[in-house]
C-alpha cells in the first residue's frame, strides 16, 4: 500500500539578493495513516520550509521548487492553487508555531471556526457552530459554548494554541502538520497538547508530521524521526533506534549537548562546536564537516548520500565513516567519553594524529 | 535557611503592579500581584534556580533583586544591608556588585556600539581602569575568558551569532567581578546546539571566579544541571524550595510533581513507562489569585475545607524539601508520576 504522504527529493531554493538560499536540498520521507514522523533539527535547518511546501505555502516568484509530494495518490507539487485550497485545512491541515499569526484578531473564534468548517463541508452555520463547540471541547477548552464568543486576545497562549488545533482538526484531516506546536508554551500546557496529539493518532488514525527542536518531545510522541541539518535529512530511523543506536555525529552531538532529567546531575554537557552553516554557501563535502569532531580529509570533498545502515532495515544515515567506526564511536560516547576520548578509543591508530582521523578506505 | 553564608536574604518581598483606569483622573482599580510575599536566601558561591510557568514572577523577582524595580514591600538584605528601598544614589556603589544577564542577546546589546565599548561600559560607569590602554587590555582579557576572539574588539553586535552575543553579555556582566549575577533565561533564545556552550561557560566562570548566581529558566532539565538549590514559583509565591537532589529526587509539592511529570524525557523507554500527569486548565490570573493555597484550583490532591481555606506555610517536609503544601506527595505518588525521580 502506498503511504499517505510520500515526499521525494524535495528541493526548495529561494533566490535572494545575497544569493540562492538552499533551504531544502533534496529530502525524501513518507508517512502512513496513524503514524507520527518527528522532524528535528536546529533553527534554519529547513524544517518549516519543507512542511509549508507540502501545503503549497512557499510558492513565490523567487522560490524554485522541485521533486515530488504525493498525498493520497495526488501530486501536490504541481497542483493548481484551487486544488490546493481544497486540500489545505481539509484533508491536510497545519498548526503553526505562533497561533496569533493564524487567528484573525478582529473576529470571534467561533466565527473563524465556522468559516473553516464551511470552507470544506456543505453544512449550515448552526451545524458548523456545533462542530466548532465540539472541537473546542475536544481540545480541552473549558466552557466551549461560551468561549466561541471570545476574541483571540482574550485567551492565554496555551488556549490560543488549542483553538488553533481545534481549527486544524475540525474537518477531520488525514494528515496534520504541526510546526513546533508547543515551543512557545509552558511544560504543563505542552503536556496537554502532546496528550491531545497522541489521542488523535490513536482514535482517529490521523497521520502527523511533528516538527520540533526538542528531543524530549519526539521521544514521547513520534514513531519515526528524521534529523535535518542544513536543508538535508542526515539521519532517519524508528524512534527507538535514534535514541539507542544513533549513527550520525550530528545526532550524537544533539543527544550529548542537552541536559536531561534521567542522567547524572554533574554529567558534562558536550557542546557541538561552531555554529549552524550558511545555506547560501554551504560547506563543501559533508555539510556538517566544519563542526564534526570525526571529520577526515575526504569528508571535505565528498557529499555523503542518505544510505541504509548495514543490518538495520529502516535506519538510514548520511555519513562517510564506516558503520563499524560509527558503532565503535557511539559505544564510547554512550558510556560517557568525550569526542576526543571516543576517537582515541574507537580508532587507536588515529589517536597519535593531530585531531583528525586517519583516512578510511580512500 | 540554607547551609553557608547568605549573601542575600529576601524576606516577605512583594511587588504589585497597579492597574489603572481612566485617562485624566486615573485611579487604581486593581493590581497584578506579580510577586506576593516570598522569602529565601542566596548563599555565597551557590547557583540558585528560579523556575515556574510563564508569568509566575521570576523576572520580576530578578529585577527586584538587582533593584531595577522598586518593591512594594519587604526586605532585601545584601551583605547585611537592606537595599529594598535604597535611593538610586545610595545604590550606585552597590550596583557593580550585582549584574544581570538577559534572555535576548539581540535586543540587550546596543547595535551601534562596538563589542569592545559594550564590554567596557561597566568600567566607564564605575570609573574603573580609566587609562584607555589598560581598559582595552582588560576588555580583551574578558573576551578571551568568555571564548570570544579578542581581535574582534571593534566589531558590531550584528556581526556575531546568537551564542556569541550571549558571550558578550556574559563578559559585560563579569567585568567588575560582581558578587551576584542574576541570569534571566540566558539560554532560552539560543539554538539547542549552542545552549550547551553557554551553560558550560557559566559553570566554568562560577567555579573559577567563585560567583554567586541566580539562574532563571523554564527548562527544568537545564535548571537541574546548573543549580545547587531551586525555588519553584507559582503565581507570585514560592511553592517549593530544595536542593537539586531533593527537588528532582523527591518533589514534595504537587505542583513540582506535575511540572516534572510534564517534562518530556529524551528516552523512549522512560517515556513509555511514565503516566503523564496533565494539569487541567490554565494558571489563574495574578490579578485575582485563588484564596489560601494558590494551587488548589488545579491541584490533584486538593482537599476542600483545607486547601481552599488555610494558606500553607513554606515548611520542611520529608527528605528536607521546604514546600508550601498541606498534603505533600508521598514516595509512592512520586514514583508513579515522575519516572526520573528516585525517592
Ligand atoms: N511592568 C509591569 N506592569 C504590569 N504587570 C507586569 C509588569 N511586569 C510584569 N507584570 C506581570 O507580572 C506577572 C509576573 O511577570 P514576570 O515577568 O515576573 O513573569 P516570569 O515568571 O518572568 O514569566 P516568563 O516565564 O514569561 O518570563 C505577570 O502577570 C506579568 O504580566
Ligand atoms: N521566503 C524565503 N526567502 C528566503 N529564504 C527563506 C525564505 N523562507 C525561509 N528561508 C530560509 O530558509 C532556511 C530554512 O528556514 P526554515 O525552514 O524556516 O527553518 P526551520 O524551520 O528549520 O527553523 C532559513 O535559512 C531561512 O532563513
Ligand atoms: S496545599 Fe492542598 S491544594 Fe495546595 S498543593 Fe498542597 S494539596 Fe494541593
Ligand atoms: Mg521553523
Ligand atoms: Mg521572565
Amino acid at each position: 500500500m502506498a503511504p499517505l504522504l510520500q515526499v521525494t527529493d524535495l528541493r526548495v531554493h529561494f533566490h535572494t539578493d545575497d544569493g540562492i538560499v538552499k533551504a531544502v536540498d533534496g529530502i525524501s520521507y513518507s508517512v502512513d495513516a496513524g503514524q507520527t514522523l518527528g522532524i528535528v533539527g536546529e533553527s534554519g535547518s529547513g524544517k518549516s520550509v519543507s512542511s509549508m511546501t507540502v501545503m503549497g505555502l512557499t510558492r513565490a516568484k523567487n522560490a524554485q521548487i522541485s521533486g515530488s509530494i504525493v498525498f493520497d495518490g495526488k501530486e501536490l507539487l504541481t497542483a493548481t492553487e484551487d486544488e490546493l485550497r481544497r486540500v489545505r485545512g481539509g484533508p491536510v491541515s497545519m498548526i503553526f508555531q505562533d497561533p496569533l499569526s493564524s487567528l484573525h484578531p478582529m473576529y470571534k473564534i467561533g466565527k473563524q471556526l465556522v468559516e473553516a468548517v464551511r470552507t470544506h463541508q456543505d453544512v449550515s452555520k448552526a451545524r458548523a457552530l456545533d462542530r466548532a463547540v465540539e472541537m473546542l471541547g475536544l481540545v480541552g477548552l473549558p466552557e466551549p459554548r461560551r468561549r466561541v464568543d471570545s476574541y483571540p486576545h482574550e485567551f492565554s497562549g496555551g488556549m490560543r494554541q488549542r483553538v488553533m488545533i481545534a481549527m486544524a482538526l475540525c474537518n477531520d484531516p488525514k494528515l496534520l502538520i504541526a510546526d513546533e506546536p508547543t515551543t512557545a508554551l509552558d511544560v504543563t500546557v505542552q503536556a496537554q497538547i502532546l496528550d491531545l496529539l497522541e489521542r488523535l493518532k490513536r482514535e482517529l488514525d490521523t497521520a502527523i508530521v511533528l516538527i520540533t527542536h526538542d528531543l524530549g518531545v519526539v521521544a514521547e510522541v513520534t514513531d519515526d524521526i528524521a534529523v535535518m541539518y542544513a536543508g538535508r535529512i542526515v539521519e532517519k530511523a524508528p524512534k527507538g533506534a535514534i535514541f539507542a543506536a544513533p549513527e550520525h555525529p550530528y545526532t550524537w552531538g544533539l543527544l550529548r549537548s542537552i541536559p536531561r532529567l534521567d542522567s547524572p546531575r554533574d554529567e558534562e554537557l558536550v557542546p557541538i562546536p561552531g555554529r549552524p552553516p550558511s545555506l547560501i554557501n554551504p560547506p563543501s563535502g559533508c555539510s556538517f564537516h566544519p563542526r564534526c569532531p570525526y571529520v577526515r580529509e575526504a569528508h571535505t570533498r565528498v557529499d555523503p548520500a542518505l544510505e541504509p545502515v548495514p543490518g538495520a532495515r529502516e535506519h538510514a544515515v548520511a555519513c562517510l565513516l564506516t558503520g563499524e567506526t560509527r558503532q565503535a564511536l557511539w559505544a564510547e560516547l554512550a558510556s560517557g567519553a568525550d569526542p576526543e576520548a571516543a576517537k582515541a578509543a574507537a580508532t587507536p591508530a588515529a589517536a597519535a594524529g593531530p585531531g583528525r582521523l586517519e583516512e578510511e578506505g580512500s | 535557611m540554607a547551609a553557608g553564608n547568605p549573601l542575600v536574604e529576601v524576606r516577605d518581598l512583594v511587588k504589585h503592579f497597579p492597574i489603572k483606569k481612566g485617562l485624566i483622573l486615573s485611579r487604581q482599580v486593581g493590581a497584578v500581584r506579580a510577586v506576593d510575599g516570598i522569602s529565601f536566601d542566596i548563599v555565597e558561591g551557590e547557583t540558585l534556580g528560579l523556575v515556574g510557568e510563564s508569568g509566575c514572577g521570576k523576572s520580576t523577582t530578578a529585577r527586584l533583586l538587582t533593584r531595577l524595580l522598586d518593591p512594594t514591600s519587604g526586605t532585601i538584605s545584601f551583605e547585611g544591608r537592606d537595599i529594598a528601598f535604597m535611593s538610586h544614589e545610595e545604590l550606585k556603589p552597590l550596583r557593580r556588585d550585582m549584574q544581570m544577564i538577559f534572555q535576548d542577546p539581540y535586543s540587550s546589546l546596543n547595535p551601534r556600539k562596538t563589542v569592545g565599548s559594550i564590554i567596557a561600559e561597566p568600567f566607564v560607569i564605575h570609573a574603573v581602569a580609566p587609562d584607555p590602554k589598560e581598559r582595552k587590555r582588560r576588555v580583551q582579557e574578558l573576551m578571551e575568558q568568555v571564548g570570544l576572539n579578542p581581535e574582534h574588539f571593534n566589531r558590531l553586535p550584528h556581526e556575531f551569532s546568537g551564542g556569541q552575543r550571549q558571550r558578550i553579555g556574559v563578559a559585560r556582566a563579569i567585568a567588575l567581578k560582581p558578587k551576584l549575577i542574576v541570569a534571566d533565561e540566558p539560554v532560552s533564545a539560543l539554538d539547542v546546539s549552542i545552549q550547551a556552550q553557554i551553560l558550560n561557560l557559566l559553570r566554568t566562570l562560577q567555579r573559577d571566579l567563585g560567583l554567586t548566581i541566580v539562574f532563571i529558566a523554564h527548562d527544568l532539565s537545564v535548571v537541574r544541571h546548573m543549580c545547587d538549590r531551586i525555588a519553584v514559583m507559582y503565581l507570585g509565591r514560592i511553592a517549593e524550595l530544595a536542593s537539586a537532589d531533593e527537588l528532582y529526587g523527591h518533589p514534595r509539592h504537587p505542583y513540582t510533581g506535575a511540572l516534572l511529570s510534564a517534562v518530556p524525557v529524551p528516552d523512549p523507554r522512560l517515556a513509555k513507562m511514565k503516566v503523564r500527569q496533565v494539569l487541567g486548565g490554565d494558571v489563574p490570573s495574578p490579578t485575582n489569585p485563588p484564596q489560601a493555597c494558590r494551587f488548589h484550583t488545579r491541584c490533584p490532591k486538593a482537599v476542600a475545607g483545607t486547601c481552599d481555606v488555610d494558606d500553607p506555610e513554606l515548611a520542611a517536609k520529608a527528605g528536607g524539601n521546604l514546600a508550601a503544601c498541606h498534603f505533600p506527595l508521598s514516595d509512592t505518588e512520586i514514583a508513579a508520576r515522575v519516572p526520573t525521580a528516585a525517592p
